[in-house]
């Protein structure tokens, strides 16, 4: 092999090693995925990541950013998560009573069949907005790892609590009101 | 006689195709989607979601989906993730693209360095000894030899 052949191939496998490089220092720097429940639970309140998505209970989209300013509670579920279900009317409930006070209870239904959220909507009368997520891939930012997660954020889009699995036990209920009330300033 | 004969075959020969289509078969479709919570195909998984989308399947194929409509169907509501192999298009094509285009880099490399070292090996052609060195040998030779 020539001088110049041999220079030109070793510039080729120097560039593929540095592209692979920048790549990978890409790939390290915009990874959204945290660890939000572990976070609030050290009291640093992190920003919840923003989501637009496709809204189940109307049409059209919803934003996070567009709640800034209200307390906002984000529960992720689906409709074949057996403790969903239990936890449900409870959420509905806390979002009946706090609307008036400026909280929103915000659905985020992931790795599921549209008509089937809709249904699960219905059964539990569920009337507090709900965005679908089919692929999930919102959940990686939330650093959820299973159904359901629910998190409470302040008015200012922080993280300030959040539960790993269903809000049943009567002490999570009175973590979650207590979580509430703090977002909203009472 | 001989032109029903035409006729039934033609027909045959038309119909074939379809015949040989027939329904999707939920085994090979379970085998090509993924779960989208435990990740592995359909077929390797009891999840619930796993479940309810197998369910959709034989749903789909009563109803006379083709194989592509229940993907389709599928991605529409999970993303292209929940296809085990990516698309023949688009984006996914270049996962089919890019092993077939190292392979072909691959084969030029190794055929530009055989070539170099075959070149490397021929015998460089002879070259005419100095006739002083020459005369010199013969004269070692011979001493040797005698």
């Amino acid at each position: 092999m020539s001088r110049r052949a041999r220079l030109v191939a070793q510039g080729v496998a120097i560039g593929l090693v540095t592209l692979l490089f920048v790549l990978l220092v890409w790939a390290l720097a915009t990874d959204e995925g945290g660890d939000l429940a572990g976070a609030a639970a050290r009291g640093e309140r992190p920003d919840a990541p923003d989501f637009t998505l496709e809204r189940l209970d109307e049409p059209g989209e919803l934003s996070l950013s567009s709640l800034r300013g209200k307390a906002v509670v984000v529960n992720v579920w689906a409709s074949w998560c057996g403790p969903c279900k239990e936890e449900a009317p409870f959420l509905e409930q806390v979002w009946r009573e706090n609307r008036p006070r400026g909280l929103v209870v915000v659905g985020l239904d992931a790795k599921d069949f549209r008509r089937d959220a809709r249904s699960f909507m219905r059964r539990y009368e569920l009337t507090f907005p709900v965005v679908y997520d089919g692929p999930g891939d919102t959940l990686s930012g939330w650093g959820v790892t299973g159904f359901p997660e629910t998190f409470v954020l302040d008015r200012q889009g922080r993280v300030i609590e959040s539960f790993a699995g269903a809000v049943n036990s009567e002490e999570d209920r009175a973590r979650l009101r207590a979580a509430v009330d703090s977002a909203l300033g009472l | 006689m001989r032109a029903l004969a035409l006729v039934v075959a033609c027909a045959a020969l038309l119909a074939g195709p379809a015949w040989s289509a027939g329904p999707p078969n939920a085994a090979d479709l379970e085998a090509e989607l993924v779960c989208p919570v435990c990740e592995t195909t359909l077929d390797q998984s009891n999840a619930p979601v796993a479940q309810r989308m197998k369910l959709f399947i034989r749903e789909r194929i009563a109803a006379g989906d083709t194989e592509q409509q229940i993907k389709d169907a599928l991605v529409a509501q999970f993303g292209p993730g929940v296809l085990a192999t990516p698309r023949k298009s688009g984006f996914g094509l270049l996962a089919w693209a890019l092993p077939l285009a190292a392979l072909a880099a691959g084969a030029a490399i190794v055929a530009v360095l055989v070539r170099s070292w075959s070149r490397r090996r021929t015998p460089s052609p002879e070259t005419p000894l100095d006739p002083e060195l020459e005369r010199r040998v013969d004269e070692e030779l011979a001493r040797y030899e005698g």
